[in-house]
């Protein structure tokens, strides 16, 4: 008997209209569409959700921890990014 | 990041940022013994979730009214999501569900001991939510915390819905001993078998516990089994005393220097007994979820068979 | 379709008790049996999402009978519960159609017999939902949400069977041999389902007909299989005529109730 599991799939939740989709888990389905209903009897019994995507894991391309120091930390020194980083004075409102 | 200096080796730097509470996420180095005590554990977790459905669906069937046939439903329901949610955490280390379940079905994994025991009675729902869940929940909370990321999100998943499990489980013992006298006996009677073996869920002795010394150390583990078992008689005894029930242990007694309560030995026989194997339920609780696995076999060859038609007739559509 | 079933003398249906009783009470016990049997599944599934997958659709069943139990205690109005009615009823009473009473069987039978039942289920409650009972319509209306659902599930997963595996289309061919007779009930209206319907209080089957019969056609067209001859119709159970099946049920499902009379759980 050819045994071969159903390939893995990830799961993305909009808890609420205006929010973003998070990530929640995964689960096993056949085909997207069963990947859906899967995803709405596993992932949404208690109302957890308003919107699902789903999507194939192997079509997840994660960047690469040891590669996180020259990715990330050149954002680190980018302080003038952020508004605290501008005086501005008390009498201008609006800002 | 000064925490991780240039010059440590991986097994520093990951000790380092475990002492940190900094959480370890699937593609991080990790030392193998860590990834492999982590699939041991997760999916041992998972594995008594799968298993633990069994001795109360038994009872779906005949649950007594149909509000407690919907809520007995629902919660066995989440037990299965409960072993899906850590099956897939497990997953995130590089094993498979069908190689954990493999392990399963071949004895090679275990699951929980207290599941290998038989549900004689509706106070056995009682029972196994009030105790069985209040111990799993005492396993469960600190886990939340746990060092590998994966695990700690699922868990935080179960805990959340593992809460009303618990009282469910105590609404139904408030309810058999506030009844009539034979629903009372019904709720002492399945107190009687089911409280040493909850002691036994934490495990053996911290001095018998080869391995919680190293699981404290990556806070894989965060107390141990004999701190918890303690935690639990502390918290159970005076719940069983406000439901009028009598725990089946004469030593159980207040001591006021500890603040804490003393209580007996556990039957260490009785423990590695039905850990190895030759409790009474052992081989039907297996049995069954290798019959379920083998008998689906055929409906999950044919969704993937389908999906596979479907594919290729979409790639001639195009 | 068109034929009606003979009545037995319905004791249970109360002097002066409203019309309706006996009908809510027929779609309570549909549901709670349906119900009742899928959750035989729990801890059983072919796949763990499958296991959750059935579990929700009987809970969702299990939700509907309440309400419909409930409603039916109201209507007949002699002080019984949703409980009473559920668990202190002998099969004979029970008003069931024969279909969701038949056992799991495996996988394939089990989604034969919800196939029907939902595609029968869904169009029933579209109707009911516009009725003019404003309780039943209420009901109706929650519960064609979920039949919805239901039904693309096992449609889905008749097309799954169908056009799968030689296996699986060797066991769908079983399922829909031995269960496909019992879909004739659901349609067949008794003497009471007329007599509601003449009273415009339940729909008329024959107008769903075409409607449920498009999508057994679509749904058996897309899984490659031919359309099954019509069988004779197996009828009884919504009069109290029931396969062998129900008594081990109710034996089980009413056990404690019926070994403890009288107490709380």
């Amino acid at each position: 008997m050819n045994q071969q599991e159903w390939p893995l799939w990830e799961v993305f939740i909009r808890s609420k209209q205006g929010l973003d989709h998070k990530h929640v888990g995964s689960l096993h389905a056949a085909d997207a569409a069963m990947a859906m209903q899967n995803a709405r009897d596993v992932y949404t019994r208690r109302l957890e959700g308003v919107s699902i995507w789903v999507v194939e894991s192997k079509h997840i391309h994660a960047s690469n921890p040891d590669e996180a120091a020259e990715f990330f930390d050149p954002a680190a020194d980018k302080v003038y990014r952020h508004p605290t980083f501008y005086d501005v004075p008390d009498s201008i409102k609006h800002m | 990041m000064e925490t991780l200096a240039q010059d440590l080796s991986p097994e520093e730097q990951f000790q380092a940022r475990i002492d940190a509470d900094i959480r370890i996420e699937p593609k991080d180095w990790m030392p193998e013994a860590y990834r492999k005590t982590l699939i041991r554990q997760i999916s041992q977790h998972a594995h008594s979730e799968l298993v633990g459905m069994l001795p109360e669906g038994n009872w779906i069937t005949r649950a007594p009214s149909l509000k407690r046939k919907s809520i007995l439903l629902a919660k066995v329901q989440d037990e299965a999501g409960h072993g899906l949610y850590l099956y897939s955490a497990a997953e995130t280390l590089g094993t498979s569900r069908d190689q954990m379940l493999a392990d399963l079905h071949s004895g090679k994994a275990k699951y929980s001991s207290i599941f290998n025991y038989p549900t004689l009675s509706w106070a056995d729902m009682g029972c196994v939510g009030w105790l069985v869940d209040g111990a799993a929940i005492l396993n469960q909370v600190p886990l939340c915390r746990t060092s590998y990321g994966p695990y700690a999100r699922a868990m935080v998943r179960v805990c959340k819905e593992e809460s009303f499990h618990q009282r469910q489980g105590f609404e139904i013992m408030q309810t058999l001993c506030e009844g009539a006298p034979v629903q009372k006996e019904m709720a002492q009677e399945a107190l009687n078998r089911w409280w040493w073996p909850t002691l036994m869920m934490f495990g053996p002795k911290d001095s018998e516990s080869p391995n919680t010394a190293q699981s404290m150390n990556w806070r894989i583990k965060r107390f141990t089994n004999d701190e918890l078992r303690q935690k639990f008689v502390d918290m159970m005894v005076p719940q069983a005393e406000f439901l009028g029930l009598t725990v089946p242990d004469p030593a159980v007694k207040w001591n006021e220097a500890r603040q804490a309560y003393d209580f007996g030995e556990v039957n260490w026989e009785e423990f590695w007994n039905v850990v190895k194997g030759n409790g009474l339920c052992n081989h039907e609780r297996l049995q069954a979820r290798v019959q379920a696995h083998e008998e689906g076999a055929w409906v999950r060859e044919a969704a993937l068979a389908h999906a596979a038609k479907r594919k290729a007739r979409e790639a001639v559509a195009v | 379709m068109s034929a009606t079933q003979p009545e037995q003398s319905t004791a249970t249906a109360a002097q002066g008790a409203s019309p309706l009783f006996p009908f809510v009470l027929q779609l309570a016990d549909t549901s709670l049996i349906l119900a009742h049997r899928l959750s035989e599944w729990c801890g059983h599934g072919p796949v763990l999402e499958q296991d959750l997958a059935l579990a929700n659709i009987s809970l969702d069943l299990l939700g509907e009978a309440r309400s419909y139990y409930q409603y039916a205690a109201e209507l007949e109005g002699k002080g019984r519960t949703e409980d009473d009615l559920a668990y202190l009823r002998s099969a004979v009473e029970y008003r069931n159609p024969l279909l969701v009473e038949q056992p799991n069987g495996d996988f394939a039978h089990t989604i034969v017999r919800q196939f029907l039942f939902d595609n029968f289920h869904y169009q029933l409650l579209k109707g009911l939902k516009d009725g003019p009972d404003a309780r039943l319509a209420s009901i109706a209306e929650k519960s064609l949400k979920e039949a919805a659902y239901h039904l693309k599930w096992s449609s889905e997963w008749i097309i799954r069977l169908g056009d799968g595996t030689d296996e699986s289309r060797k066991r769908l061919d079983k399922a829909i041999a031995t269960l496909w007779r019992f879909a004739g009930e659901l349609t067949t209206p008794t003497a009471t389902e007329s007599q509601l319907q003449e009273l415009g209080l339940v729909p008329d089957y024959v107008a769903l007909w075409p409607a449920i019969q498009a999508h057994t056609a679509h749904v058996l067209a897309e899984a490659t299989v031919p359309e099954p001859p019509a069988p004779v119709a197996q009828l009884g159970g919504k009069t109290g005529r029931h396969s062998e099946h129900l008594g081990y049920l109710l034996a089980e499902l009413q056990y404690l109730q019926r070994t403890y009379p009288g107490l709380t759980w």
